[in-house]
């Protein structure tokens, strides 16, 4: 006499539980198990298989199913798991001839030990720590880097350097003559801030005229170095990382290295000569820029002659100033450029990976820029300039 | 030597001297290998002996690229040594190092070109670091080894202009631009139909007899194993060591271990199949 437990009647799907006479538990599945559809739970199955006495068996009738897909799968796996649990057989013989294949498919490799990744919260502490070691093993590798540079460099001098000329030529051009489109606007708009914002200031005490001196100094001293330093390190740090990377990821580095070609003399060298040299070019393109912005407001809304701009300008303006700026933006070129060879050589070997140490080299790219800056004023504090 | 032209059977090629008498080129001594507190493989000892074309088996994920990247200095290993010739890779100076390197050539997985560069810069790039031939003369020998691999035409294309298949032969043509001593293949058939796999095969056989060269390939592809491996090395990711090495055709006659004849018949053997039959 068959006991009827339960029935889960849900839209067409539907699982009916109920007991044979040695106790067996019975599963008769009938309708269309669909994902699209609704399928019913196999919680109540679970219950009973996990109820005393245990079954000693469950047997799983699928005659009356119409259409199947991955939902009654994952209905019978659960049934499956619970029962391999407490040791009841599972009788898979009245299902439909695939659901069983791929059931046993499924159960045919066991789990390796291990292979499960750990789940568990990482504590506070060992994030920090952990941190603390990735940062680390960065400043690690940008003082390797630096060193094989200056081997590089070396090498150079002694005029046994392999690197192409070709290279480094278009990366000049990229560089360089390809950024004076940003260069340009961000300069002149930063020079137009500066001078607006001196203006309201000045008038007040009717001294609009040093508009001129606030923009010319600013600008020179450290907007124009700054600016461009922050627009290379998104622009080229960026590429530097980019390109790197994904040559690491198609191991185009490896390649070279395995050639007996150091990737740094060949990939990285080019790119810190060609930044470090375009830098104070476009550093000393960006204060004029700046300086424009400035006159343009000054003309224009302040109704300072150009030509007494001009003259304020330059009379305000030294040339220690100047050569302190471009100094300054020398030195932001070579920090953007190893930051974004570092993080380019340092990239895994994923796409994502590449993402990262795009992303690494802009931040520390930015960051060292505003380090070097604060340190700047300090030294030139010191020294009087 | 072309990929059209006619080869001798791979039977051939075995003839001359037995394995066991030619000179060792590569030896292994007690290599582990570790990514930090990971252990990749640990023990292996091995020779490849000059001429032998010799077969780093195992399934995916076991390390049979990581042994390459090892045997190539990439990666340092946590113990052990590898000699070139009885001479020490692994504790040389970065100085000899080069120099060895300089004797290899290597056939990435990936092929490797260098992306911004036409295949006759890529062949030319080592050629005209290495040697002090003039351009003209490198252009023509980087046209010569394009011309070899079937790539006549393709002198100034960029390699994200051609097709995998033929990113792979450009890339061989670069490994052999400086007449290496020892080739390197990193899973060569990877991403290949049958047939320009098998062509690949027997360019690797051709290349073994009319260089001369010791050949070492990563490779899980049964069909090029049988056809051109005559040494192998094969290595078990649950024990982490090498579990068998020798002619492969004599492992497959005659390995007892179930793992090496799950592998060499594809399963067939243990009964092994999806569906259980």
């Amino acid at each position: 006499m068959a006991r009827r437990l339960a029935a889960i009647s849900e839209s067409t799907a539907s699982a009916s539980l109920s007991r044979a006479r040695d106790s067996s538990l019975l599963i008769e599945l009938a309708g269309d198990w669909r994902l699209s559809g609704t399928v019913p739970s196999a919680d109540a199955a679970r219950r009973e298989i996990a109820s005393d006495p245990k079954p000693p068996k469950v047997i799983l009738d699928g005659r009356m199913i119409g259409s199947w897909d991955s939902a009654l799968l994952i209905f019978i796996e659960s049934i499956s798991e619970a029962s391999r649990m407490r040791q009841v057989p599972v009788d898979l013989a009245l299902l439909p001839a695939g659901v069983a294949r791929l059931i046993s498919l499924a159960e045919a490799v066991p789990e390796r030990k291990g292979a499960r990744a750990e789940t568990r919260g990482v504590p506070l502490l060992e994030r920090i720590g952990m941190g603390a070691l990735s940062a680390w093993g960065s400043a690690q590798g940008f003082v390797t880097l630096i060193g094989a540079l200056a081997i590089a460099f070396g090498k150079l001098i002694r005029g046994v350097a392999r690197y192409r000329r070709v290279d480094l030529l278009q990366l000049i051009q990229e560089c360089g003559a390809n950024a004076l489109g940003i260069v340009t606007l961000i300069s002149f708009l930063v020079g137009v801030i500066l001078a607006f914002m001196g203006a309201v200031q000045l008038q007040q005490f009717g001294a609009s005229i040093y508009v001129a001196d606030l923009v010319g100094i600013g600008i020179v001293r450290e907007m124009g170095a700054m600016m461009t330093g922050i627009i290379m390190a998104g622009r080229t740090g960026a590429a530097f990382a980019a390109q790197l990377g994904t040559m690491k990821v198609t191991e185009e580095i490896d390649a070279l290295t395995t050639m007996g070609i150091s990737p740094v003399e060949f990939l990285v060298m080019p790119r810190f000569i060609a930044l470090v040299l375009m830098m104070p070019l476009l550093c000393l393109y960006s204060d004029l820029m700046g300086i424009a912005g400035g006159a343009a407001v000054g003309a224009t809304m302040l109704g300072i002659p150009l030509k007494l701009y001009y003259q304020e300008t330059i009379a305000a303006v030294t040339l220690t100033q100047l050569f302190g700026g471009l100094f300054k933006a020398t030195t932001y070129g070579a920090l953007i450029a190893l930051a974004g060879c570092v993080s380019g050589m340092q990239c895994g070997g994923s796409a994502s990976a590449v993402g990262d140490a795009t992303t690494r080299a802009v931040v520390s790219g930015i960051v060292l820029i505003v380090a070097a800056c604060g340190l700047f004023a300090v030294i030139f504090n010191v020294l009087g300039i | 030597m072309s990929l059209e032209s006619d080869f001798e059977p791979a039977g051939s090629l075995r003839k001359g001297a037995a394995p066991a008498e030619r000179p060792p080129h590569i030896t292994v001594r007690d290599l582990t290998m570790a990514f930090g507190d990971f252990v990749v493989m640990r023990d292996l000892n091995f020779v490849v002996r000059r001429g032998d074309i010799f077969a780093i088996m195992g399934g995916s994920g076991c390390g049979k690229s990581t042994l390459l990247k090892h045997l190539l200095g990439l990666i340092e290993p946590a113990k052990g040594e590898i000699f070139y010739d009885g001479f020490n890779f692994t504790k040389a100076d970065p100085d000899a190092r080069e120099q060895m390197l300089r004797r290899f050539g290597v056939l990435y997985q990936k092929g490797a070109l260098w992306s911004s560069m036409t295949l006759a810069e890529n062949v030319g790039l080592p050629l005209g670091e290495f040697t002090d031939l003039a351009p003209a003369q490198i252009r023509e020998l980087a046209c010569l080894k394009l011309a070899m691999v079937g790539l006549r035409g393709f002198e100034d294309y960029y390699p994200s202009d051609i097709s995998g298949g033929m990113q792979k032969r450009a890339a061989l043509a670069r490994a052999m631009a400086l007449d290496p001593e020892i080739l390197f293949f990193d899973e060569p058939s990877a991403g290949l139909d049958p047939i320009s796999s098998s062509l690949l095969d027997e360019l690797i056989l051709e290349l073994r007899q009319s260089l001369g060269a010791t050949i070492v390939i990563v490779t899980h592809e049964l069909p090029s194993i049988f056809t051109v491996a005559d040494n192998s090395i094969f290595l078990d990711t649950e024990t982490r060591t090498a579990i068998a090495g020798g002619d492969p055709r004599e492992l497959l006659a005659h390995s007892k271990h179930p793992t090496v004849r799950r592998f060499l018949t594809r399963g067939r053997e243990t009964g092994e199949t999806l569906h259980n039959g």
